[in-house]
């Protein structure tokens, strides 16, 4: 468990190697530690956090997006990384707008962990980020015609509309 | 809409799309250049991949020289529909998407909730919950076991293990009401508390249960077709699959004795005393010594928390989170409108982020989910080690022939419930 | 509305068989029948008692009823019940002849829908479909499978009866493998040509139906007002 000192500690260190501005944030609650940083910037924290930096972290535990509609930036890509030889987890988060994530301002950590390949094309499939570099970034789960990026908070939830009674569409509303 | 590819018929939408890219190099493969490769396609209606996973597979004569999973062909949305839920019905969905391992998605779930509500578990449900995820992890182990031994020709196994599956489902019927999906497990504990006479059957069980292993072992573990088929196949090295992200028994099956249970323990698993099974060369026949030795550590696991059962509240007091009592309805005014409000609206959880992991019987299984301070989650994502483990299938199958290919789908678990979600 | 009842059975029934009353007697009629020794009307007695008439057409379809063969389809959850009424000892489709699970779609005679339909996987199931021969007949096994179940979303098609022609509907989340059975024996007596009388037809309660979508005639059908 990293603590709020620990997460200042690691953000000092990736700015002092990579720059001021690749940390946007740091993220402390619930006992978990995130570090907001530039989406240009990922594939470099990562890299530094696994390879360089005093307490690396060699897994990737997952990669995923999130959709924070309404409020901006909306999109957002979430890596979990972890350290199985200090037993620690933390938090990678690159938030982005629409326009920037799907003209592929994000690059690919496939050459990182290969575990990104598969979970890179979800997010892909579902919130329309693409990644720069990924050698194949097609659609995984929805058909490869599908149009529109179903986890996106504007999408809607479609399915069938839930009729109470036969002649529904005939009794007048209650309001009216 | 009108003119998109949705509004072509049927077939030449089908045909419409090509696979040229799929087919392209197969790169770090040893083909010669003048080999005859053959694609094949083992559809999603197949007796052997373990659920609709589609491979398509590139073959020179019976070796395969690369697979590529196609998924997605039992994708429900399960994700999407969550955010339009309460939390205590999101339990319900997200139950369902590894279907197997259904107390674990729902635990997972429920403890990222609870995480970000700072919610404490009584005692002895954190017990319970135990000893339903045991339960629940050696009835996929043995669901797993009964099919792998199929696919591989054992039809024997099949028989004994589903007839030991099925006393494992009485159980779960008897404390929670169905064999599948109870819903067992709430925000802030379990629904209810065990009837009388469970402790005991769930005693009778573990008795019996270590002999049905021996019998099991009895006939697998020396089996000469057995070891020929998966002794020194699918063998990847323990640096590939960690950059891959595999974890659970494949990984440990390569020697690393990471076991979330262990390493960073939840719901008091710190108080028992079990072991983690570890192979040491990383084939086949060690993924499958692990997991049935991991059902025996699991049956330890039971015979502890259930001899061990603290007394206690069996969910907690909270009354914004949990529903109160049955008979404080009919006197206290508080716990009518408590009750009201959690049943139509349910509670409210402040905003933050979590991302919780376990072990469930395939792997890490996380739940990533985002609180915007209302009653719905605005983004519950679950990351499944079955989705995550598929990646491995092109280099354990790579330079072996189907029928290894079949073996490794086997002893990889893939769970399609999840790996589509 | 009136309301026919059945009238009861005051007379008691013939039984046991015409040949005797009882095991002994016939057993010694069956062995005079071995020997030889039965004549003219006791002998056409015999034979008629012993023989069971009936029409090709029923005995095709009572065959095709007690050895239903379905394809292997599990889809998600519902499969595991599935799976668990051929394997399980407790709940055992094998009585019911349907323990022979084919993959191949060439050779089996029903298609159990186990689990969601994903809008991904419908083509392919009404490919698989097509390819069986007839005569064929579909279980929608699973709320999911019947109707889109509780996922009503973007990813699922809402209900099997959309593309394929669904003969048995068997509900549950998942439904236990003796409600699977259950759907199989009502598949049964449909192929035999006896579905089970509704409650309508055996309280002559017609005319209570709803219906709509009827231009002008909007309303309980047979309602007085």
């Amino acid at each position: 468990m990293i603590d709020a000192t620990g997460l200042e500690l690691i953000a000092r260190s990736v700015r002092g190697s990579l720059g001021e501005g690749t940390v946007r944030d740091t993220v402390h609650a619930h006992g978990q530690a995130t570090l907001d940083v530039r989406p240009e910037a990922v594939r470099d924290v990562l890299a530094y956090l696994r390879d360089d930096a005093d307490e690396p972290f060699d897994f990737l535990a997952s990669l995923h997006g999130c959709d924070y509609f309404p409020k901006e930036p909306r999109l957002a890509v979430h890596y979990q990384l972890l350290s199985t030889e200090r037993r620690e987890r933390l938090g990678v988060r690159a938030r982005m707008t629409v326009e920037d994530a799907e003209a592929g301002t994000l690059p690919t950590v496939t050459d990182l962990w290969a575990t990104a390949d598969f979970q890179e094309k979800e997010t892909f499939d579902f919130f329309g980020v693409r990644f720069t570099g990924h050698e194949d970034l097609r659609r995984l789960h929805m058909p490869e015609d599908y149009e529109g990026h179903p986890q996106r908070r504007d999408f809607p939830i479609g399915g069938e509309p839930v009729l109470f009674t036969y002649n529904e569409h005939k009794v007048p509303r209650w309001y009216e | 809409m009108s003119n998109g590819p949705l509004s072509m018929p049927y077939r030449e939408r089908e045909e419409s799309v090509t696979l040229e890219r799929m087919e392209a190099p197969l790169a770090g493969t040893e083909v010669e250049p003048d080999a005859e490769l053959f694609t094949v396609n083992m559809g999603p209606h197949h007796p052997a991949t373990h659920g609709v996973l589609r491979l398509l597979c590139t073959l020179e004569g019976e070796v395969v020289r690369d697979v590529v999973p196609l998924i997605g062909y039992v994708h429900t949305g399960i994700e999407k529909s969550c955010e339009d839920q309460q939390y205590w019905k999101a339990i319900t969905f997200v139950e369902r998407m590894d279907y197997l391992a259904y107390y674990f998605n729902a635990y997972v779930f429920c403890a990222a909730v609870e995480r970000l509500l700072d919610e404490e578990v009584p005692a002895r449900a954190q017990y319970l919950r135990v000893v339903h995820m045991e339960l629940n992890r050696i009835a996929s182990h043995l669901f797993w076991l009964g099919t792998s031994a199929l696919d591989l020709g054992a039809i024997t196994m099949l028989w004994w293990t589903l007839r030991d599956r099925d006393s494992i489902l009485d159980l779960f019927e008897m404390s929670g009401g169905q064999r599948l999906h109870t819903r067992y497990f709430q925000v802030g504990g379990v629904m209810e508390d065990i009837p009388p006479g469970w402790a005991a059957k769930c005693r009778d069980f573990t008795a019996n249960m270590s002999t049905r292993i021996d019998q099991y072992e009895a006939l697998l573990d020396e089996n000469q077709i057995f070891i020929e088929r998966l002794r020194n196949v699918g063998i990847v090295p323990q640096e590939r699959l960690r950059s891959l992200g595999v974890s659970g028994p494949l990984m440990r099956a390569t020697g690393d004795p990471w076991d979330l249970r262990k390493t960073m323990p939840y719901c008091s698993y710190e108080d028992f005393d079990f072991k983690i099974p570890v192979g040491t060369v990383g084939d086949h026949y060690d993924r499958y010594r692990v997991r049935v030795a991991e059902m025996r550590e699991s049956l330890k696991i039971i015979e502890q928390a259930v001899d061990g059962m603290p007394e206690g509240p069996f969910i907690t007091s909270n009354r914004k989170v949990a529903l109160p009592p049955r008979h404080e309805l009919a006197t206290s005014m508080e716990a009518l409108i408590h009750h009201f409000k959690l049943v139509t609206e349910g509670f409210r959880v402040p905003p933050g982020e979590v991302y919780e992991a376990i072990e469930s019987p395939r792997g890490e299984l996380g739940c990533f989910v985002v609180a915007d301070g209302s009653s719905k989650p605005a983004r519950v994502h679950m990351r499944d080690p079955s989705f995550v483990n598929l990646q491995c299938l092109p280099d354990m199958a790579r330079g072996e022939l189907i029928a290894d290919l079949v073996a490794g789908i086997a002893m990889l678990d893939p769970i399609l419930g999840g790996i589509d979600r | 509305m009136e309301i026919r009842r059945q009238p009861l059975q005051t007379e008691p029934q013939k039984f046991p068989p015409k040949t005797g009353d009882n095991l002994r007697v016939r057993q010694l009629r069956a062995r005079q029948m071995l020997r030889g020794e039965l004549e003219d009307s006791e002998l056409g007695e015999y034979v008629e008692s012993r023989l069971g008439l009936t029409t090709l057409a029923k005995a095709q379809n009572w065959a095709r009823a007690n050895a239903p063969w379905p394809l292997t389809f599990g889809l998600a959850c519902c499969a595991i019940e599935m799976i668990s009424v051929v394997g399980s000892p407790r709940t055992d489709a094998a009585r019911f002849g349907a323990e022979v699970f084919r993959a191949s779609p060439r050779q089996a005679d029903m298609i159990i829908l186990s689990g969601r339909v994903a809008m991904k996987m419908a083509p392919v199931i009404r490919r698989i479909y097509d390819q069986m021969l007839e005569p064929k007949w579909v279980i929608s096994m699973g709320a999911c499978a019947s109707s889109a179940g509780m996922f009503n979303n973007y990813a699922l098609v809402a209900g099997a009866d959309r593309f394929l022609p669904v003969d048995v509907y068997v509900p549950g989340c998942p439904p236990r493998p003796e409600a699977l059975l259950h759907g199989i024996n009502r598949l049964q007596e449909k192929i035999k040509g006896q579905p089970d009388l509704g409650w309508r037809e055996r309280y002559g309660a017609h005319g209570t139906e709803e219906v709509w979508g009827r231009t002008g005639s909007e309303g309980v059908a047979g309602d007085p007002g």
